[in-house]
């Protein structure tokens, strides 16, 4: 498998990352470099084989679904690019 | 007085419990040698006056507890430096990237809140690879960081925490935290001399430290001996309800195993863990580490780990796909970086493009393929499938053995520049160090040997997961026989 100039312009795209259309050629090259050099993984055998999902031999945790945390609205607007009354400011997202 | 910045962490421990110097006069002398060391690039934000507040504010502790016969924290009055990828509460925090702007965390992640319970003097932010990705420190928004070690020109510290280990071997500072998602501790501190423990994973909560890829990021610390390690990562460790991954055990006293017997410990030796190219010296080091642990009482038994060359690309899918996911909250709406486009999307794109740099945009853009419709069983579920056979080689392995020794990297440090463009050659410096990742298993590197042109060179400890107490033991076993004493000459 490998990817076109236009899969890199798709991929940026769903990544949220502009990319230029003279660099979408140069950047194809490069993630194709990488993405052959994974394909190796073709090779091993894993048949029947579970996914590893987690580093660690535990089950997820269970607490009561109380609130713990809260009224700290200050501090999380704190580093705001901009917020206005207590409010984000955000660009408008509906016409 | 002598040179306090010559002191290991356990020496100046010590020290102050004895009353020989102030935290304050501890402190003074290791904030010196920051500002001494600028050219080292190792530090992206200094504290030194919040530094001598907490040094200050430690000897008072250590008074009131001397005259009422308490004891005092782990870490009491021990100027450390914080790898900027750790939220501390009213400093800003980085990790290495632009995108982060001023955020200036209200918050302390768990791992440095534990050590400022334990004490510790807080000297500043350390520099990284951005958002820990690369093993140069050379992807760092802020400059790459120097090691101290040289050359005839300038060298990389490895990375991606490369502040905390040029920082720790030019002794700027007693010890400082760093994170391993690959080999970021293990790797630099073997390209600096140093030594770096990742621990099991789960046992340093994640809570607080900006993610990379969660299932492999782990913290630990970088630190001059095996048993300063011990002591640092005993302050770091502990449970943490706030992060679901972090493991309910109590934190054993690892720092009484450093000096331990290893008489009838059974080293295991992975036949896979040498490459084409590797210079001979890191051959003949690895025969070397064999013959110490044997003369200490070792048993060694060879063991294979079969799945070792596709660590690496198995990496390189799980780790830029977590990454990915993670790195989406990168939006310039919250907190962080904003650059104004024409409508929402281009807001969003405008940020995400000038706030990360190359290597992070490249590795967003390949977890995004991998986990994209169409790809996702290829890659993505492939890689998460071999990530078992590779925690299956280490189950095997464990029958035979109960610690892995290896070289930490295949090279010395090298010159800043010289990889940096070719992405696959970066990657390898990881091949020894990722498989522990992968496992969730405990590795260590110490210093072993000097190259023939005078640079370090590190043996790495692998061990059960949970079993940093057999790591330790074995570490502790190769520190004695290497008797690794060199420094770098200071030319900074």
């Amino acid at each position: 498998m490998s990817v076109s100039a236009k899969d890199v312009k798709k991929i940026a795209r769903l990544s949220r990352l502009h990319v230029e259309d003279n660099q979408l050629e140069p950047l194809a090259g490069e993630l194709n470099g990488i993405l052959k050099w994974i394909e190796q993984l073709g090779e091993v055998d894993v048949e029947g084989v579970e996914p590893m999902t987690s580093a660690v031999d535990m089950d997820a945790p269970l607490r009561k679904d109380e609130i713990t945390d809260g009224g700290v609205r200050d501090k999380i607007l704190a580093n705001a690019p901009k917020s206005d009354d207590g409010f984000f400011v955000v660009p408008r997202s509906v016409e | 007085m002598s040179d306090l910045t010559k002191l290991t962490l356990s020496g100046a421990l010590d020290g102050m419990a004895k009353g020989d110097f102030t935290s304050a006069e501890l402190t003074q002398a290791h904030i010196k040698a920051c500002k001494d060391a600028v050219k080292l690039n190792a530090f992206v934000t200094d504290t030194h006056e919040l530094a001598m507040d907490m040094a200050k504010a430690s000897d008072m502790r250590r008074q009131k507890a001397k005259s009422s016969g308490q004891s005092v924290g782990k870490l009491e009055g021990a100027p450390l430096g914080i790898k900027d990828l750790f939220c501390t509460e009213g400093v800003k925090t980085t990790a290495g990237s632009k995108i982060l702007g001023e955020f200036t965390p209200p918050y302390e992640s768990s791992v440095s809140a534990n050590m400022k319970a334990d004490g510790m003097v807080m000297l500043g932010k350390l520099n990284l690879d951005e958002f820990a990705m690369g093993s140069s420190n050379e992807t760092s928004a802020f400059g790459p960081v120097i090691n101290p070690w040289r050359k005839g020109q300038d060298l990389v510290p490895g990375g991606s925490s490369g502040g905390s280990a040029s920082a720790v071997a030019a002794d700027l500072c007693l010890g400082a935290t760093a994170t391993d998602t690959g080999g970021s501790i293990r790797q630099p501190a073997s390209f600096t001399g140093t030594v770096g423990i990742k621990p099991t994973y789960g046992r340093c909560s994640r809570w607080g430290t900006v993610a990379f890829a969660s299932s492999l990021d782990q913290a630990g610390p970088i630190a001059k001996t095996v048993k300063d390690s011990a002591i640092l990562l005993e302050s770091m460790s502990g449970y943490d309800p706030k992060d679901s991954t972090s493991i309910n055990a109590p934190v054993p006293d690892w720092a009484s195993a450093c000096g331990a017997s290893i008489k009838g410990l059974r080293i295991g030796i992975p036949k896979e863990y040498t490459i084409d190219g590797m210079p001979a010296e890191i051959e003949k080091l690895w025969q070397q580490g064999i013959e110490w642990l044997k003369a200490a009482g070792a048993e060694i038994v060879d063991v294979s780990l079969p799945h070792t060359k596709y660590a690496l690309p198995a990496y390189y899918v799980v780790a830029p796909a977590e990454a990915s996911s993670n790195l989406a909250r990168y939006d310039g709406m919250r907190y962080g970086l904003r650059v104004e486009g024409a409508d929402l999307a281009d807001t969003y794109e405008r940020t995400r493009t000038e706030g990360f740099g190359a290597e992070v945009r490249r590795r967003i853009m390949i977890g995004t393929y991998v986990l994209s419709a169409g790809y996702y069983d290829a890659y993505y579920l492939r890689a998460q499938k071999v990530r078992t056979r590779i925690a299956e080689d280490f189950k095997a392995a464990w029958e035979k053995c109960d610690a892995l020794l290896t070289p930490t990297c295949p090279s010395a440090p090298f010159a800043v520049g010289r990889k940096v463009n070719d992405p696959i050659t970066m990657y390898l410096n990881d091949i020894f160090t990722v498989t522990a990742n992968l496992a969730g298993l405990p590795g260590i590197s110490i210093p072993a040997a000097l190259d023939a042109d005078g640079l370090p060179l590190g043996l790495q400890i692998i061990g059960r997961a949970m079993d940093e107490e057999t790591v330790f033991k074995a570490a502790s076993a190769l520190e004695d026989a290497a008797g690794f004493t060199a420094k770098p000459e200071k030319w900074w």
